[in-house]
């Protein structure tokens, strides 16, 4: 497979990709984000495990604005998400504005969301002609590009409801790439899998990685992990309990919700 | 349904076994129900040739100038008011959805009114509304509120605000239908609220929203009736005309029931055609077509046929 991201526009400046200053995050009474610090240094392959309910997939969401923090401050290279700082007033961004910020960050879900009234082919050119006002030359162009790079070039014409788990996640990852992001998150990609089509999602994942791509991973597949991660969180009830390099922190858990979490899952 | 491609077939038995040649379980109460059926379509046939009316004059008046009208204009005035409902009913739902609370409580109010009173009323009251302004100025024009309201506009408002109401029920019920996770991963990909209505949720909510407006599109054929109050020259009025100078009042109702009849089987039809095309993706193959169900029909109601064997 030849490169899947070469377009990618590494961080500039310097600055991490994404930072994350004392983020908290409640819906009503449930306080599920209590204090989250951390960075992810652009081409950086970041994973987040924890228990489910730890926040992780919270936290994710909050990256690209499709919740709104509670506290702190998050940046995603160099800008504030979903705000505006003037002196020390905050002002809320537009609609259209958060579009924008959303349109650099791509996010592939645990269940697909693929369009189903849409081909494989016209689900990742949707996103270039619709937003970045493509011509559909160009974009199909592109698209029949990303869809042979995750070995589907012969499915574009397949609607979502006749592909597996496994194809539909593949799509999923070319769709969002065409937007040519400059991160891109991925929220427990595999989970809705079945185990032997788990393989084929992490091989892509593994050559976006291998291609430079700054990738925020929330996963349970602490194999994926331990090969392709650059570092590993562990979170816990909202809060960070340990990081480090994932080999250390799987291997020589410090803590001992770490280390209980590590003996079940491993 | 295939899954992947380069999946090794496993081992073909050898002497593949002898296909199976039962004798179908016989479906002897459908015959009776048949029987049943057909002996009171008789009764009732004999009882209608029966009755005092003069059948032989429905021939004659099928296609009068007059009637075939008056079924174009219960046709147009039908479609032009489904039309209006079915944009306002879209505006309506997606403003009762919508987190401001202004529109969201005028949309309610709305639909609150028009659902809630007879569409007869509301056609009256568009009849009668030079009481209320009797002259419109829209600063460029100015006119009589009589003059404008033709009996034309007025079913079309009539008809079309109340449809609305009940569009957008329909609508927003489809809307709602949508998994959030198609929302989201649109917003992901940078497409903003009005992109993602248009491109991701009402496309597929088409899919819930068609059949019951395929409904109310054909009840729109025949409340369209009530604008004969109105003074439309529609189906009814024209019926009713004709009847008061041939006397042959129960048959000229026959003649516009058979062209009711006729234009809301069309539009079955057209409905059929048009969910088909809604249903893309929604599943891994699209339902038959009337003629590949009517086949399938035949072959289910006894064993005229070799039975299927399944594939």
């Amino acid at each position: 497979m030849t490169s899947l991201a070469k377009d990618i526009a590494p961080g500039t400046g310097g600055h991490p990709m994404v930072r994350a200053e004392a983020v908290h995050k409640s819906f009503g009474l449930a306080h599920i984000l209590k204090g989250i610090d951390l960075e992810v240094n652009p081409r950086e392959v970041f994973c987040l495990v924890g228990p489910s309910g730890s926040g992780k997939s919270t936290f994710l969401r909050c990256i690209n604005h499709l919740e709104k923090i509670s506290a702190g401050r998050l940046y995603v290279d160099g800008r504030l998400v979903g705000y505006r700082q003037q002196g020390d007033k905050l002002y809320e961004l537009k609609e259209k504005e958060v579009s924008a910020q959303r349109r650099d960050i791509g996010m592939v879900f645990q269940r697909f969301n693929l369009f189903p009234h849409m081909t494989a082919l016209e689900n990742v050119m949707e996103a270039p002609v619709q937003v970045k006002r493509e011509t559909k030359a160009v974009a199909r162009e592109r698209a029949q590009q990303l869809l042979d790079r995750v070995g589907l070039g012969d499915r574009k014409d397949h609607y979502p409801a006749q592909l597996s788990g496994g194809q539909q996640q593949r799509v999923a990852i070319a769709r969002a790439l065409a937007m040519q992001p400059k991160l891109m998150l991925f929220d427990e990609p595999t989970s809705a899998l079945d185990p032997e089509l788990v393989g084929e999602v992490l091989d892509v994942m593994r050559d976006l990685a291998a291609d430079g791509m700054t990738m925020i991973v929330v996963t349970h597949e602490m194999g994926f992990a331990r090969e392709v991660g650059d570092s590993l969180v562990f979170m816990d009830d909202g809060v960070v309990v340990e990081s480090g390099h994932p080999r250390e922190v799987l291997t020589n858990p410090q803590h001992e919700r770490t280390k209980s979490f590590l003996s079940k899952v491993l | 349904m295939t899954e992947i491609s380069d999946r090794v077939p496993p081992p073909a038995p050898s002497i593949s076994p002898e296909q199976i040649k039962a004798i179908p379980v016989r479906h002897y109460g459908r015959w009776v129900a048949g029987v049943v059926v057909v002996g009171l379509l008789v009764l009732i046939g004999i009882a209608f040739s029966n009755a005092k009316i003069n059948y032989s004059v429905i021939p004659d008046y099928l296609f009068d100038p007059g009637i075939v009208a008056g079924a174009w204009t219960t046709l147009y005035i039908s479609v032009l008011a489904m039309l209006l409902g079915v944009v306002l009913g879209v505006i309506l739902a997606v403003m009762r959805l919508s987190s401001n609370p202004v529109t969201s409580t005028v949309a309610w109010f709305y639909i609150w009114f028009f659902r809630g009173t007879p569409v007869l009323v509301q056609l009256l009251l568009w009849y009668n509304i030079s009481l209320v302004f009797p002259v419109l100025n829209l600063g460029f024009y100015k006119d009589e509120m009589n003059q404008v309201m033709t009996p034309v506009l007025t079913a079309l408002l009539g008809l079309g605000l109340n449809e609305a109401a009940y569009m957008s029920e329909i609508v927003r019920a489809g809307i709602q239908s949508v998994d959030e996770g198609q929302t989201e991963a649109s917003h992901a990909l940078g497409m903003t609220q009005g992109k993602t209505l248009r491109r991701v949720v009402l496309p597929q909510a088409m899919r819930v929203i068609i059949p019951p407006t395929g409904n109310e599109f054909i009840n729109m054929l025949k409340t369209s009736s009530l604008a004969y109050a109105v003074q439309l020259p529609e189906l009814i009025k024209k019926a009713t005309d004709i009847s008061s100078t041939s006397l042959a009042v129960v048959e000229m109702y026959f003649v516009a029931c058979i062209w009711y009849l006729f234009l809301t089987t069309v539009f079955s039809i057209v409905q059929y055609y048009v969910e088909r095309r809604y249903a893309r993706g929604s599943s891994r193959s699209l339902p038959p077509t009337p003629l590949q169900r009517m086949r399938k029909y035949l072959r289910m109601f006894g064993s005229f046929r070799r039975p299927e064997v399944a594939r």
